[in-house]
């Protein structure tokens, strides 16, 4: 064990220095494909929580992307509040209303709780897209001004990094307390964890709020690297693909989220070069993954190297 | 400790429990019996607030708990093992038990504490206290059934109860794994100070360890009393151990 995870440490310090030294070497257009890869992979990241260790359907995340990105585009854009703020506000923004909705549809189990987060969700998304005078409606949100530090995208690509890795390790103490261990007895057994004296409910509603919390901060990061929102980022297309690269990452693993986003942000750039029907690649994708990798490309590759230990019988019944 | 008074609880027009009536009292081993269908299981489940009931009343410490939800009755001091296994069969054995120590200690919500370090020793000594101390690290899931109904009741024991609620605890097992089994439970009354109300099918189990025996049929309490009471019944004799 100690083993298998002393060589973990090395091969993400060995990922993080190589990602350190990177953008000397490549071109421009990759660095920024790296950054939006890191910011979609903190958005997964923070689905997988909910979704892969909450077993919750957490169906549109989109939504508080999209509040944190517009939080602080809004704050830089019409306040002339210090600009530090804005970066604060957008993750907590985000996480209230993840606090409000979730509160609605941890009332709900399973697809209905997935049901009335889309409806609740996209009521966002409508006000977002037809507020023309707050939000931009359907335009946007163009030209924000970020602090100028980070106007060059190889220091925005360092901050997006910096940020990434320090939510991640916080993630993974999260996961790895007894807030996490809770959270995943719930996922595998919400009756059980009631009679021994666990508020399911309200234990839900707080992983809701911090993966809420965390999908505020990819928001933020969105606007440092690409200084614009457009209501997209709420829509529920996008929770969708979310959802997917949770799928096909591997829900069950830590990493497994970073590695869908590694594959649905490549396939949509690098296939999209191709042809527009990208999404056909990712379906064809999808369907192989399904029958061939149930757990996930991550937890296809835990399984080939540790042998029995993830060996997961289904609900013991 | 606990009374149970007329209890009553419907699916639809089936009567599951019509009046039930239950006494416990502190330090008791107690005993439901009764044939298939006779609402044992739902008895159960009404008290540990995993159903609500209709109509009727459960006192638990001076304290009318009918209308609590299933969290709060266990912290209230009750707790239960079922008998279809009902653990999480993706944790360890150890993050079974630990789960259910962490909720009692209330400290469920920590966030930023590893949960490898906290309540250890507690967890472990329940483990040993079971006898799978060995088997801490194997994954519940792929524990033999006799072990997972052990694992059952360590991790009702986690939350320390003062009323220990088992629902048919040898159910699927050997002779011997059930010989075994409720000797466990015995040593575990007797160490812990625990009162036990369970249900068992096996009539030798059960006028053997029991203190006192309630008999139900069709949802209906038809008496409680010493097992030689019972015995003596000719209801019971008729409706019951007569019968097969």
């Amino acid at each position: 064990m100690e083993m298998i995870r002393s060589k973990w440490f090395f091969l993400s310090a060995g990922l993080v220095v190589l990602l350190l030294i990177l953008p000397s070497f490549i071109p421009r257009f990759y660095v920024y494909l790296l950054a939006l890869i890191f910011v979609t992979s903190l958005l997964a990241m923070s689905l997988n929580l909910v979704v892969g260790y909450g077993g919750l359907f957490q169906f549109h995340h989109g939504v508080f992307y999209g509040v944190g990105a517009y939080t602080i585009a809004l704050m830089l854009k019409k306040t002339s509040l210090p600009m530090w703020m804005g970066f604060v506000a957008g993750p907590i923004a985000a996480a209230i209303v993840g606090l409000i909705i979730g509160w609605f549809c941890v009332r709900l189990t399973r697809l209905y709780f997935g049901m009335l987060q889309i409806s609740l969700g996209s009521l966002i998304w409508v006000i977002v897209f037809r507020w023309y005078s707050f939000t931009g409606g359907d335009d946007g949100l163009p030209g924000i001004p970020i602090p100028q530090v980070l106007v060059p995208l190889s220091h925005s690509y360092y901050f997006i990094l910096a940020i990434l890795i320090l939510c991640l390790i916080i993630l993974y103490l999260i996961l790895k307390s007894p807030f996490g261990n809770t959270l995943q007895a719930i996922r595998d057994n919400p009756q059980r964890c009631e009679a021994i004296g666990i508020n399911v409910r309200r234990h839900q509603l707080i992983a809701i709020v911090i993966a809420t919390f965390f999908a505020g901060v990819a928001g933020v990061l969105f606007v440092v690297l690409e200084r614009s929102v457009s209501a997209e980022l709420l829509f529920w297309v996008l929770s969708l693909e979310i959802f997917i690269m949770c799928l096909l990452g591997g829900w069950f693993t830590f990493a497994g989220p970073i590695l869908g986003a590694v594959i649905m942000v490549a396939l949509r750039t690098f296939v999209g070069i191709f042809t527009e029907y990208w999404t056909l690649i990712l379906g064809i994708v999808l369907i192989l993954i399904i029958f061939f990798l149930p757990e996930g490309v991550m937890g296809f590759f835990q399984k080939l190297f540790k042998p029995g230990t993830k060996a997961v019988p289904e609900r013991g019944r | 400790m606990l009374q149970v008074e007329t209890l009553t609880k419907s699916f639809d027009d089936f009567m599951a429990v019509n009046g039930a009536n239950l006494t416990v009292g502190k330090g008791e081993i107690v005993a439901v019996i009764g044939p298939n269908g006779a609402g044992k299981t739902t008895l159960f489940n009404l008290i540990t607030g995993a159903l609500k009931r209709d109509r009727g009343k459960i006192i638990f410490k001076s304290e009318d708990i009918s209308e609590l939800p299933p969290y709060e009755i266990c912290m209230k001091g009750i707790s239960r093992s079922y008998q279809i296994v009902n653990i999480f069969p993706r944790l360890t054995v150890f993050e079974n038990a630990q789960v259910a120590v962490l909720s009692h200690q209330r400290r469920s919500s920590n966030l930023f504490r590893p949960a490898k370090t906290i309540a250890v020793k507690e967890t472990r000594s329940i483990l040993e206290s079971v006898g799978l101390l060995e088997k801490e690290k194997s994954i519940a899931g792929s524990l033999s059934h006799g072990d997972q109904k052990i694992l059952e009741i360590a991790v009702a024991l986690g939350n320390d109860p003062e009323l220990l609620i088992l629902d048919e605890p040898t159910a699927g097992m050997s002779p011997e794994e059930t010989q075994a089994t409720m000797e466990l439970v015995k040593r575990l009354a007797r160490m812990r100070g625990l009162t036990i109300l369970f249900c068992e099918h096996d009539m030798n189990i059960v006028f053997s360890i029991a203190q006192s025996i309630m008999v139900m049929r069709h949802g209906q309490t038809i008496v409680q009393g010493t097992p030689e009471e019972v015995r003596d019944n000719k209801e019971v004799q008729e409706a019951y151990l007569g019968g097969e």
